[in-house]
């Protein structure tokens, strides 16, 4: 890597100013009331407040909402990134073998990750409705009484597809990526060689997407975590009884709707560190070692 | 583009130079649509009667946006002078001495006409402390009550004119109706916490909570786990089973009405606000309207149903000009023209019995409207009629719904559902308990 020397000790840090002014303003210093707050026991409008070190986090870990919530999370995180990155790279390969129609399905399979999560949510939400919707009608027909109003698989299953559809454009234009960056003709060796689509997708395509899927895992995951709240909030707001409120979704409840702003600011606490170590994740083992 | 610029900054510092001879007095509420533009309407009203005060509503969301809003403006002292906050949110509202200021002792230091006595005790009674003065002002209240289907009725041979009067009647009832195949579905309703819970509760006479419903402190306990709750949940489930009740959400059960308005359920329980919407929405049928059925066993029972809604709080921390001019703005919309307007627009109730004389006339021309004033004030309040006033307790009606989904699909029974709700409940009663002292 090349170095860069400034003579004028000034300038590098009136460059980086303004970046460190926003990282400061909207990250640091949140973070920073975030961490005091959840030490704190107090009233929402701030009149008493008290000390009490880490009773916060403790009725957290013997909370089983908050428990059931983790849970949620995981099932959740899990299948949003295996059905996303799924249908991702089946149609990105599907593409991959196009000859003149790649760009048009490109272009088409991108559009839905302009669509804002509570959009999305919105779209979802009218096509599942249990009284409105289309697809319950469907369903119906089939003899599956859909009601993700008081069936808690049911409200997983649509808050699954709605957030895996928003992220499966993101994902796919990467593995898209991935996958022009391949040489040709390691694949025709093997086609030589006599192996079959199916052995050369799993012998040559995937280990050398494998940098790309990595990084796209990581992605997925935070993308699962954290950006789903749109979603969440415009189909089942974390119902039916709590079947769908991820960790991020309850941390709002608790503190703007429940005005409980001791454990609200624990929760996020504990969110912060899983940033952290997803971070850590992705930079020291995926940057580095998944490499050929 | 230039031109529209300056004209827009002319209109600004014109608009400005007037607004400064005036107080300014915000008021955040959280009416939408057309409730909204009727209350910009009757505050326009009061603008234009006087000239030293000029009142400004904002609209700031749902019910919970704004109390968050008001709670994190007080935060950074940039408080309004006036919130509208819904009645779940009293009890946060009325621990938080020093952040607000009660009406009845900000109208007595402004020296404004108002007299306690001339307000509906059913109304006024939800937001009063235990010496009955009054904390906030009512702006609009409602009541649950039973809305069906007059043409179905007809349809499965029942008299269009009576509707169920008990919880007997409305499963047999809602048989008949099943059977003659007139509609598939008996009954619907929203808000299973406030009507199925917290109204039940009250019309059969039996207490939620410890310390009066909560009104006598923050040492308040839940125990809606008694036997008229616990028989009532147990009933709903079983007629859910049967299908005759469809469970509409969470909440205000968002999908309850598109049941009732497409004639799948006959009956629907659901706000005495919601009446304009009902009518809007039953093109094909004729709506009646009944009180909540009540079970006929229970000793005491009908006794009177309690109210929902939101009133006006008034933050402390403004200048003391701008609550001469809150007083003022309390007297006008407490006078009967302005209360009659209101109800008869919108659907809510009038908060003085002057407002209610005064819409006698409104009543005659509009049968049913007149049901949620009537089941309010059936029998002097008691104790256990009177209201509720917990901390927490947006999240504790979460809870409730979220137990009753637990009955709902058979993995706990009313019992220990109720149970559940009470243990949860207490918890977050606890953790409120602390927080303010």
């Amino acid at each position: 890597m090349k170095r860069t020397l400034f003579r004028n000790q000034l300038l590098p840090w009136l460059l980086l100013a303004p970046q460190l002014a926003i990282t400061f303003v909207f990250f640091l210093w949140p973070a920073a009331q975030a961490v005091r707050q959840s030490f704190l026991r107090e009233d929402a409008f701030g009149i008493n407040t008290s000390f009490v070190g880490l009773a916060n986090f403790k009725a957290l870990w013997s909370s089983p909402e908050y428990l059931n919530s983790l849970q949620v999370t995981v099932v959740f995180a899990v299948s949003v990134t295996v059905l996303s990155m799924g249908l991702s790279l089946l149609l990105a390969v599907a593409v991959d073998r196009m000859i003149r129609s790649t760009s048009l399905y490109t272009t088409l399979l991108v559009w839905p990750y302009a669509v804002a999560p509570a959009v999305a949510g919105i779209l979802w939400w009218f096509i599942f409705n249990p009284t409105i919707g289309v697809m319950p009608y469907f369903l119906d027909t089939i003899g599956y009484d859909w009601n993700h109003i008081s069936s808690k698989s049911d409200a997983m299953t649509l808050v699954v597809i709605a957030s895996a559809w928003k992220q499966i454009s993101y994902n796919f234009l990467f593995f898209v990526a991935g996958l022009q960056s391949i040489p040709a003709s390691l694949r025709e060796a093997a086609a030589i060689d006599g192996a079959g689509p199916v052995r050369r997708f799993f012998d040559i395509t995937l280990p050398l997407l494998s940098p790309t899927t990595f990084f796209l895992l990581v992605v997925n995951i935070v993308y699962a975590m954290f950006d789903t709240f749109g979603v969440i909030d415009a189909t089942t707001e974390g119902g039916p009884a709590q079947a769908t409120n991820i960790l991020v979704y309850k941390v709002y409840f608790d503190g703007f709707v429940g005005q409980n702003l001791g454990s609200s600011a624990a929760q996020s606490v504990i969110l912060m560190l899983i940033v952290i170590a997803l971070t850590v994740v992705q930079f020291r083992y995926v940057e580095k070692k998944v490499a050929y | 583009m230039n031109r529209l610029l300056s004209v827009s900054a002319v209109a600004l510092i014109a608009s400005l130079s007037a607004a400064q001879a005036q107080t300014e007095i915000q008021w955040w509420h959280a009416m939408g649509g057309e409730l909204g533009a009727k209350l910009e309407e009757i505050t326009k009203g009061f603008n234009d009667s006087q000239d030293e005060y000029t009142v400004v509503p904002s609209y700031k969301g749902t019910y919970p946006e704004t109390m968050t809003a008001a709670i994190a403006a007080f935060r950074a002292q940039e408080q309004p002078a006036i919130v509208q906050v819904f009645e779940v949110g009293t009890g946060t509202m009325m621990a938080a001495e020093g952040a607000i200021v009660p009406v009845h002792q900000m109208m007595e230091e402004q020296g404004a006409a108002f007299d306690p006595a001339g307000f509906l005790p059913a109304v006024v009674g939800y937001y009063t402390d235990t010496e009955g003065n009054m904390l906030s002002m009512p702006f609009n209240s409602s009541t649950p009550i039973l809305y069906y289907n007059k043409t179905v009725f007809e349809k499965a041979g029942l008299d269009p004119e009576t509707p169920p009067k008990t919880w007997a009647e409305m499963e047999e009832f809602s048989n008949k109706i099943i059977e003659s195949g007139a509609a598939s579905c008996g009954f619907t309703t929203g808000w299973i916490s406030w009507i199925h819970t917290e109204n039940l509760s009250a019309w059969h006479n039996q207490p939620i909570g410890t310390e009066q419903n909560g009104f006598g402190g923050t040492a308040a306990r839940l125990t809606l786990n008694g036997p008229v709750q616990v028989k009532h949940w147990e009933n709903l489930k079983r007629l859910s089973d049967e299908g005759i009740f469809k469970y509409g959400g969470p909440v205000g059960g968002d999908n309850a009405p598109p049941m009732f308005y497409s004639q799948e359920c006959a009956m629907i329980m659901n706000s005495s606000a919601s009446r304009a919407g009902v009518i809007a929405n039953a093109t094909d049928f004729e709506v009646g309207y009944g009180m909540l059925p009540y079970y006929d066993d229970v000793e005491g029972a009908p006794q009177n149903s309690i109210i929902g809604g939101a009133t006006l709080w008034v933050l402390s921390g403004r200048p003391d000009q701008e609550y001469a001019g809150v007083a003022k703005f309390f007297e006008y919309l407490s006078s009967p023209e302005v209360q009659a307007d209101w109800a008869s627009f919108s659907g809510y109730l009038p908060i003085t019995q002057a407002a209610a004389d005064e819409m006698a006339g409104f009543y005659a021309e509009n049968p049913g409207a007149d049901t949620g004033i009537k089941q309010i004030t059936l029998n002097e309040p008691t104790e256990n009629s009177k209201g509720l006033r917990f901390g927490n307790y947006v999240q504790i009606r979460g809870i409730i719904d979220e137990e009753f989904e637990q009955l709902l699909s058979g993995s706990k029974d009313a019992q220990g559902a109720l149970d559940a709700v009470v243990e949860r409940g207490n918890a977050l009663l606890e953790e409120f308990e602390a927080q303010s002292q």
